[in-house]
Order: structure tokens, then C-alpha cells, then sequence
């Protein structure tokens, strides 16, 4: 399974160069958990769209987010009916918009992995620094290792090795994915994105594979340009000081223990789940959208009865079509001849 | 003159009046638009293409050119791509008050440089002035209207089975130079726009080959969803050779660290020309002779497989079928 999803993510990559046709047969390739807007829950969704109705309100985000259909609408239709709601390249911005707006409450949805929680940790310091009071974050951040340890005690899937994400990985190092070959007995490699890495990553994982018998399944680092073992200590000690770790609800996944990032109580005020309360109806899912069982690699985009028929780029149905970091996006745009 | 534009400038009067004369015709003067009559009169004869197109680039001014180039390219390549030498151009300017005049006269300035390189005149021009925020900045619309010479029939819908396909150069560098400048994004790189006219370039290729089928400028999404225009419309499939797609390194790490595709970058300089493949090599020879076409490489050939479709021979060897651009390029999260 590759943890890392499209858009110069494993999934993208895998279909973008054709590696699937490269790889034998017996290499099956699942895509898993590793889409920021994908993994993001219903609720969670609504919470930021409700948010966004607010009084006064600037809601800022990452550009995929705004198109993901929550239980009634999007940050896109609420943009429509008039919410103030800002596409933003990095955190950073969301904190000069605050800066420009003083009048105003500017909210950063805060979504993604390792990789992004330093930046926003990083917003939050600066906000502090410059005595930015109006600017907020609704953590929405998540935590890879801990997902996977979900999927694998599940045990819904068996997974023979995991592509492990490379740039989360050059966060956080190889260390925090011991457990995976010691516990369960998979095998862990850490790739880079360009093709002839994946290539080589499938290798070493086949090779660990092949020798699991002998018992010595291990974490490698295929990536050894971009990853170190300890991972990047400044960026750690950042998201250390700013977020504790606690539970997190993924879409497919549920509630997650050990998995989420909240914010420290000594910068609770930055906190948008503790400045304003929102009243929420019960989210829910749409009609044969398969997106939970895609995004734990229990199903292929193809498997999805909807797929390329109801739900395309242009019209999707689920988030894992939204979100050019999907999978339903990746296998939606790199068709293969075989499948015409 | 005050430096802003006011409301008054587009209010008809002697503000819009003095406007037009100190500031814009001096950039633009010929006899036709001299007069300043309600419409240009001009001779033509034989067959007509007649084109139109809004420009609304954000930032106005970026590497290599500004909305000024880009709206005499832009309008000078749409004719160019039916084979129409350009001749006359209108331009309708759509300005926010408060813009700063000075930059209206550079972007005067390059419009009337981008004309005199083209050999186009612009005949008939208006303005008007909108309240700040109901435009951003300058929106700028032209029209334009060229002749196409005897014997020449090129359209999207000509290709045929065994035709070559043809790229004038590297893709994505017009896209990736505008993404560079914009709000949060800016990184600094040595990469400019690749905005240019192509009518001199299509009228040296014209003059090697009466064989050019079709000819398109892959302008917003890229090269892929050009490709997949052509197919479409002339009801062909095609296959292409990632390997033969010139990529700039720059746009290339560009590219990675945004998590884009340069397949799906804008060009705004480059052109795909589908010809018959006896004539593909001597068209390639005369396109490396002009400035606008020393990179040019046949990338892929047209087929009656897969109709409507583009496979695309990855660099690692296996094929894929690239589609066309969907939605907006978003920079990825993570």
C-alpha cells in the first residue's frame, strides 16, 4: 500500500509513469490514507461550512477544500451565498489577511499531515508574535503512523509492505514506523516520488517480502536524499510546542485514537473550536459513495459502481474525486489503454 | 494628468477625450484609427478570419510580457491558427478606477510593441472605467481579423491517421512564470513567459508545406487538453512520446514542487501543428529557423485507434491516456 496519494504523491506517480503495468502482476498497488481533503470527516467538513456562515467570519483554506461536498453543502456554495471564504497558498497568508482585517475573525482550516502541521504551528507563533488576536486555526491536522497501525489491527486488508510518504517522512524520519515491521511483520520503505524511486522502493519491498520467513522485515529508506532517520528535529520541535496529540475522526477510518493534533492550552486562543460554537445536524454520507473504502485501500476507484459514471472531476460525488490529491482523481485522469 | 485613473476618464467627457489622445493613440496612431470615427473602414478581399478574446491575467505584469503583449499575441495567434495572416486589431480596455496611469502607458507601450513585431495595426479601440473592485486592475478584450491565403484549409477537424505532430517548444513556461509572481507563491526564478506572436512562424512553415493540417496554440490547459481537442474533433486518436515533449528544467522542478503537470500549463507561445507526415520533417526544419521554434520536435503521430483519445508513451516505456485539463490547477497541500 502507498500512503501517499496523488498530485506528486505515490498513487499520482504510480499511474502517471505507468508503473502498475511495470510491476508484475503479483504486485498488487492499493492506494491508502494519504489525501489531506480526502481523509478529512463529514462532520468535520460541516463544522468549517458552518463556521464560514458566521458573522464577520473570513474562513481561509488550501483550494481542493472549498469543492469537497460536506453533509449539505460545500465551502464553495457557501462562498455563493455570500461567506467570506479566501483560497490561500500558505498558513502565513491566512495570518496577513488577519492582519489586514483586524476587524474580523480569520479561521485557517487546518488540514493535512506531518507536512503541513509545522507550517501552521509556525502561523500560530507568528500570529502570536505579531499580537494577531483575531486569527484562529480549527485543527483538523492528522498523524500517519497512527492510521496505519489502524488499518493494520483491522486486519479488513492484508498488506504484504507500505510505501511509506516521503515528504512526511523527511518530518518525521524513519523511527516513529518501527512498529510496523516489529509488530505486524510488514514490510516499511521510504520513497521519493520521482519514478525510478518508486521503482526502486517496490524492489526493496518485494525483496523484504520475499525473505519475511526468515523474519527480518524492516524500515528502509529508499529517499535518502530527502530523509533522515530523526526526521527534521526543528520542524518536530515546532509542532511539539504548539499541539498535543489526541484523537482524530477520519473519513473511512472513524475516531482514531493518538492520531490528531490539538492545540496546546498555553495558545488556546488561537483555538477555532474553543473561540466560537456552531450548532451541527447529524452529517451524513453520500448515496453509494465508496471514498471510506477507498480511502482504507478496501476498494479500488473501479469498484465504485459510481466511478467515471456519476462521479467524475467535473461533477464528484465523493472527496476522493474532489481533491486532485485522490484516488479516484489519479486513476480518473491516468486511464490506462488496457481500461479503454 | 492626474496619475490614477478616475471615473472621469470613462465618463465620455474631456477627461475620456483627453485619454484617449495623450495616452493611448500615441501608442497605437494610423490612419484608420487616426480619425477617430465610430467605426474603421479598411480594404480586404478573399477569404476572412475573424476572431475575439478577454484577457484577465493576474498579475498584469509578469516575466516576460504583461496583459498588454499577452492581448496582441493572444489575438495575432487565435488567426494564425487557420492559417490567416492577421492584419487589423480592436481592443476594448475595461479599467478599475484608481489604476496608476503610468502603468496603463507601459502596457500601452508593449501592446504597441507586440503590434509592430505581429504587423498588425489596431484600428478600433474603446475604454471605459468601472468602480474600484467591480474589474481587477485592467481587463482587456481584442478582436481580430485576417486574411487567409488561397489554398490553405487548416482546422482543428483536419487530422488524419498517420499524420505527425508537431511542438514549437517547451511547454509551460508562460504558466509557470505567471504562477511564480502570484500572492503567496513567489518564488524567484530566472524563467520568462514564452508570450509571442506566431504569425511569422506559421507563414514560413505555410511557405514549406501545403500539408499542414491543423494548427492550434495549447494556451489555457496546456498541451494535454489541446491534443484532446484534435483528436476529438477530427475524430482520431493520437499517440504521443513523453520523451520528445520539450520541458524546461526550471518549469520541470517548478512543476514537481508545486505538484502540477506541465502537460496541463498554459502556453502562450508555442503552437501544435498536425501535418502529413512526407511534409513533417522539411516543416520541422523550417520551424528550428525561427526564433519562436528552435526547440520545435515531433512528439507523436495521428492514428484511427482509440478515436478521440491520446495515449501517451510514458518515459519509463508504458502507455497511458492523457485526458483533458479538469477544473483548476491548485497547488498540492502535501
Amino acid at each position: 500500500m502507498e500512503f501517499c496519494g496523488g498530485h506528486s504523491g505515490h498513487t499520482h506517480a504510480i499511474l502517471r509513469y505507468g508503473i502498475r503495468q511495470l510491476v508484475p502482476k503479483t504486485v498488487e498497488m492499493r492506494s491508502g490514507p494519504g489525501c489531506p481533503v480526502c481523509v478529512t470527516a463529514t462532520a468535520d467538513l460541516d463544522k468549517a461550512i458552518a463556521l464560514a456562515h458566521l458573522p464577520d467570519v473570513i474562513i481561509t483554506t488550501f483550494g481542493d477544500m472549498i469543492r469537497v461536498p460536506g453533509s449539505y453543502s460545500s465551502l464553495q456554495k457557501a462562498k455563493a451565498e455570500g461567506a467570506d471564504v479566501r483560497i490561500v497558498y500558505s498558513t502565513i497568508d491566512a495570518v496577513e489577511i488577519a492582519q489586514v482585517n483586524p476587524e474580523k475573525s480569520v479561521i485557517f482550516i487546518g488540514i493535512g499531515f506531518e507536512t503541513t502541521a509545522p507550517t501552521i504551528a509556525a502561523s500560530i507563533l507568528k500570529a502570536q508574535q505579531d499580537k494577531t488576536e483575531n486569527f484562529y486555526i480549527l485543527s483538523l491536522n492528522k498523524l500517519t503512523p497512527p492510521v496505519m497501525k489502524a488499518l493494520l489491527d483491522s486486519g479488513e486488508i492484508k498488506l504484504n509492505g507500505i510505501v511509506c510518504p516521503g515528504h512526511v517522512s523527511v518530518i518525521i524520519g524513519s523511527h516513529p514506523y518501527e512498529f510496523i515491521p516489529r509488530d505486524y511483520g510488514v514490510a516499511c520503505v521510504i520513497s521519493g516520488f520521482e519514478p525510478l524511486d518508486i521503482l526502486l522502493c517496490i524492489d526493496k519491498l518485494v525483496e523484504q517480502i520475499e525473505q519475511i520467513e526468515k523474519g527480518d522485515p524492516r524500515v528502509e529508506i529508499a529517499y535518502p536524499r530527502g530523509v533522515k532517520p530523526e526526521g527534521n528535529r526543528k520542524a518536530l520541535q515546532l509542532m511539539e510546542d504548539v499541539f498535543e496529540i489526541g484523537e482524530a475522526n477520519w473519513r473511512g477510518v472513524g475516531v482514531v485514537p493518538q492520531s490528531g493534533l490539538e492545540i496546546r492550552g498555553k495558545y488556546e486562543r488561537f483555538d477555532a473550536d474553543k473561540a466560537f460554537s456552531v450548532s451541527l445536524k447529524p452529517p451524513r454520507e453520500p448515496e453509494g459513495c465508496r471514498c471510506g473504502d477507498i480511502i482504507r485501500g478496501a476498494a479500488m476507484p473501479i469498484e465504485c459502481k459510481l466511478f467515471r459514471k456519476v462521479c467524475t472531476p467535473e461533477s464528484p460525488v465523493g472527496p476522493c474525486m474532489v481533491s486532485s490529491e485522490g484516488a479516484c482523481a489519479a486513476y480518473y485522469q491516468y486511464e490506462t489503454v488496457e481500461e479503454l | 494628468m492626474d496619475d490614477r485613473i478616475l471615473l472621469a476618464h470613462g465618463s465620455g467627457g474631456k477627461l475620456s477625450h483627453e485619454l484617449v489622445v495623450k495616452k493611448l493613440l500615441p501608442f497605437l496612431a494610423n490612419p484608420a484609427l487616426n480619425k477617430l470615427d465610430d467605426s474603421a473602414i479598411f480594404e480586404a478581399s478573399g477569404r476572412l478570419a475573424f476572431t475575439t478574446d478577454g484577457y484577465v491575467v493576474n498579475p498584469i505584469f509578469f516575466p516576460g510580457g504583461d496583459i498588454g503583449k499577452l492581448a496582441v499575441c493572444g489575438t495575432v495567434n487565435d488567426l494564425s491558427m487557420n492559417g490567416a495572416k492577421p492584419l487589423y486589431l480592436s481592443l476594448s480596455a475595461i479599467i478599475e478606477e484608481g489604476f496608476l496611469i503610468n502603468e496603463l502607458e507601459q502596457i500601452m507601450q508593449s501592446i504597441k510593441k507586440a503590434a509592430e513585431e505581429a504587423g498588425v495595426s489596431i484600428i478600433a479601440g474603446d475604454t471605459k472605467v468601472v468602480n474600484r473592485g467591480q474589474a481587477d486592475k485592467l481587463f482587456i478584450t481584442t478582436s481580430g481579423v485576417g486574411v487567409i491565403p488561397t489554398g490553405v484549409d487548416i482546422s482543428g477537424a483536419n487530422a488524419r491517421a498517420g499524420d505527425k505532430v508537431l511542438l514549437s517548444g517547451t511547454i509551460g513556461d508562460h504558466g509557470i512564470a505567471v504562477m511564480s509572481q502570484r500572492e503567496g507563491l513567489r518564488f524567484s526564478m530566472t524563467l520568462e513567459s514564452d508570450c509571442a506572436p506566431l504569425n511569422k512562424l506559421v507563414s514560413k512553415m505555410l511557405e514549406v508545406s501545403s500539408r499542414i493540417h491543423c494548427l492550434r496554440d495549447p494556451t489555457r490547459g496546456g498541451l494535454a487538453t489541446t491534443l484532446n481537442e484534435l483528436a476529438q474533433q477530427s475524430k482520431v486518436g493520437m499517440v504521443v512520446n513523453e520523451a520528445r515533449i520539450p520541458v524546461k528544467e526550471d518549469v520541470k522542478a517548478a512543476c514537481e514542487l508545486l505538484g502540477l503537470d506541465p502537460l496541463y500549463v498554459a502556453n502562450e507561445g508555442k503552437l501544435v501543428a498536425i501535418a502529413d507526415p512526407v511534409d513533417a520533417d522539411k516543416i520541422l526544419t523550417q520551424m528550428k529557423k525561427n526564433c519562436y521554434g528552435i526547440d520545435a520536435a515531433i512528439i507523436g503521430e495521428v492514428t484511427d485507434e482509440h478515436c478521440g483519445k491520446v495515449v501517451m508513451k510514458t518515459k519509463l516505456g508504458p502507455s497511458r491516456i492523457v485526458d483533458m485539463i479538469s477544473g483548476e490547477l491548485l497547488p498540492r497541500i502535501c
